[in-house]
């Protein structure tokens, strides 16, 4: 399976999806730049945290101006899955793949660290090797955390089982219903603030990251190799 | 030359942590009066074109990049840059 991995001026970890995914999954990986327009030879996209054009304006919102933007689009629309983790998922909300927006913190504070999640949802395409309703513990780092939905969204979100994962005991940044992670209508494009990437091996700290590539991974060869 | 101020505020139903504490600092310091702060921003553009064009591209700008209408509303001045 083929994975690319769309950096932006200022990406972050970038280089830790490329572990996760060549080094510890063994899958394919290649980094695609913002300047590039297309994703064609793609199996799935996956869009790093760290600060893209620095936040400059909205986190997130320069990089709606790069080529690499619209092939995501139509990329997205095709069904393969997209997961943006971080700014990755502020990404995906300001080019409206994904319903809500962004807030700074509200501590008004950059902050890190380890958190809980609580999966809600263990029957999407990533996270089918979840248990429904399972605690698992993923790194985090931001600082616009703080994510904004209207009440008429969650309520569709609620009803649609888009709510993927919501932080465990704290929400301490302030998003709405304590969601930390939400997927599209169609299914198949993931946003989510805390970084699965940064927890797939014993010696960073823990593999509960592990799960979510490997769903990706597995429906895909469900899909592509059985029929080999 | 046309300068345009671009002022872009957080949605009433949007809750602005920077404006609380900025109105506490402002209560603590004896501004008892103080109700309520909102923090916004102002972005100023200065581009050439007839009033017209100027008024359905800065609503193109605003509506694709400059905004993000799920927490943000704005409204805009126009004014001419006399000399330039």
């Amino acid at each position: 399976m083929k994975f690319a991995i769309l950096t932006f001026p200022g990406s972050g970890s970038d280089v830790d999806l490329y572990h996760a995914i060549h080094e510890v999954l063994g899958q394919e990986a290649e980094y695609v730049r913002h300047t590039e327009s297309d994703l064609s030879d793609f199996d799935a996209v996956l869009i790093p945290s760290g600060a893209s054009y620095g936040d400059y304006l909205r986190p997130g919102a320069l990089a709606l101006s790069t080529p690499v933007i619209e092939s995501l689009k139509e990329f997205a629309a095709s069904g393969k899955p997209v997961v943006g983790v971080g700014n990755g998922f502020q990404i995906l909300t300001e080019a409206g793949l994904l319903p809500g927006a962004f807030l700074r913190n509200k501590g008004l504070k950059f902050r890190s660290g380890n958190t809980k999640l609580t999966v809600q949802n263990a029957e999407t395409i990533f996270t089918s090797e979840y248990e429904q309703g399972q605690e698992i513990s993923i790194p985090f780092a931001h600082e616009y955390g703080n994510y904004f939905v209207d009440e008429q969204t969650i309520t569709e979100l609620k009803n649609d089982q888009r709510i993927v994962f919501t932080y465990a005991n704290d929400n301490v940044d302030g998003s709405t219903e304590a969601i930390a992670g939400v997927l599209n209508e169609q299914g198949n494009v993931l946003g989510m603030m805390p970084l699965p990437d940064r927890a797939v091996e014993e010696i960073i700290g823990g593999t509960d990251g592990l799960p979510l590539f490997n769903s990706i991974v597995k429906r895909w060869s469900e899909q592509n190799v059985s029929q080999a | 030359m046309t300068k345009v101020n671009v002022y872009v505020t957080l949605r009433e139903s949007v809750v602005d942590p920077q404006g609380t504490a900025a109105k506490q600092a402002l209560q603590a310091i004896g501004y008892d009066e103080v109700e309520s702060v909102r923090i916004g921003k102002l972005i100023e553009l200065e581009l050439e074109g007839t009033a017209n064009e100027i008024d359905t591209r800065v609503k193109e700008m605003c509506d694709k990049l400059l905004v993000n209408k799920v927490i943000e509303d704005y409204r805009y001045e126009i004014e001419e840059v006399a000399g330039k």
